[in-house]
């Protein structure tokens, strides 16, 4: 049984590391660079998990004071990932117009093909 | 589970080869992000996510797919190293979270910190109830004033980088015409 308490309760984990290696993967494996990002924010959204999930407290409330409740959740994982929710915003926009700009240089936006180019000039 | 479900997400964005539905996907697995956060309790960053996430994020992913190829490519080199790597990482971080307190337990070291002054005194000290909102402004004001710095700083890169690439397709397009 402690097996399987110990499964339970770190579910949560294994799915965050899941999505995490997910977007690792799409990162390095996948030739395309629209790919690459949206592999990138994948492994952003796994970090948001990542620290929320440990602030939650069972039978706790959202983290707004009111006097109907006692018990509420860590606010400061919430506050760290809403910082890191737009900075990620920022990464994959300046990303996309590298993206764009890349294709007008090279006409492609596959990696194997950029080389390609690089080794023929 | 709604995690299970997001994992679904993830594979099928793996497999898909369409960037249109790569996309789609996305804007989805955000919504289900979105969902897990509210019952996380993290209401605030749930709004954001699906705002950022699914909303601005769609959209600038859509305009970029205006501008480039749609399919991707079949890969040429073999790619079992990168899944080899993962593989391997993923194992190594599972095999450490299991030391760490299981889920939702009030008692765990993360509340024992800061935040439960930031609960008791926000009232107090800046009579704002949302406590994220205070910890965000008022508290962690230095972090926020950061985290716009980067905005700006990412904001002055994509208009360089797109003004330049405009100007350069005037010329061009002054060249061919001559």
């Amino acid at each position: 049984m402690p097996t399987l308490a110990i499964v339970t309760d770190h579910y949560h984990y294994a799915i965050t590391i899941f999505l995490m290696m997910a977007g690792l993967y799409i990162v390095v494996a996948r030739g395309n660079m629209v790919k690459k990002l949206v592999g990138l924010s994948i492994f952003q959204t796994s970090v948001y998990l990542l620290y929320v999930e440990p602030g939650k407290i069972i039978g706790g409330t959202a983290p707004i004071i009111d006097p109907s409740f006692t018990v509420y959740s860590n606010p400061l994982p919430h506050v760290l990932m809403l910082t890191a929710i737009v900075v990620g915003m920022a990464t994959l926009a300046l990303g996309l117009a590298l993206v764009v700009r890349i294709n007008e240089a090279y006409g492609t936006i596959e990696e194997d093909e950029i080389f390609e180019r690089d080794r023929e000039t | 589970m709604l995690l299970t479900l997001l994992a679904v997400v993830t594979i099928a964005i793996v497999r898909q080869r369409s960037l249109f539905g790569v996309v789609i996907l996305a804007s989805i697995y955000s919504f289900l992000m979105a969902s897990v956060l509210i019952v996380l309790d993290a209401v605030d960053v749930a709004m954001t996510e699906a705002s950022v996430g699914a909303g601005v994020s769609t959209v600038l992913l859509l305009a970029t797919l205006h501008l480039v190829k749609t399919t991707e490519m079949k890969r040429v080199r073999p790619h079992l190293l990168p899944l080899f790597v993962s593989l391997g990482t993923g194992a190594v971080l599972v095999w450490g979270t299991l030391v760490l307190p299981p889920f939702g337990t009030p008692d765990a070291a993360i509340h024992k910190h800061v935040a439960p002054r930031y609960i008791a005194d926000t009232i107090k000290d800046t009579n704002v109830p949302n406590v994220v909102t205070s910890v965000l402004a008022d508290y962690r004001g230095y972090d926020t004033l950061g985290e716009t710095t980067v905005i700006f700083t990412a904001g002055i890169g994509v208009m360089l980088l797109l003004r330049k690439a405009r100007r350069r397709g005037r010329r061009d397009d002054a060249e061919t015409s001559r």
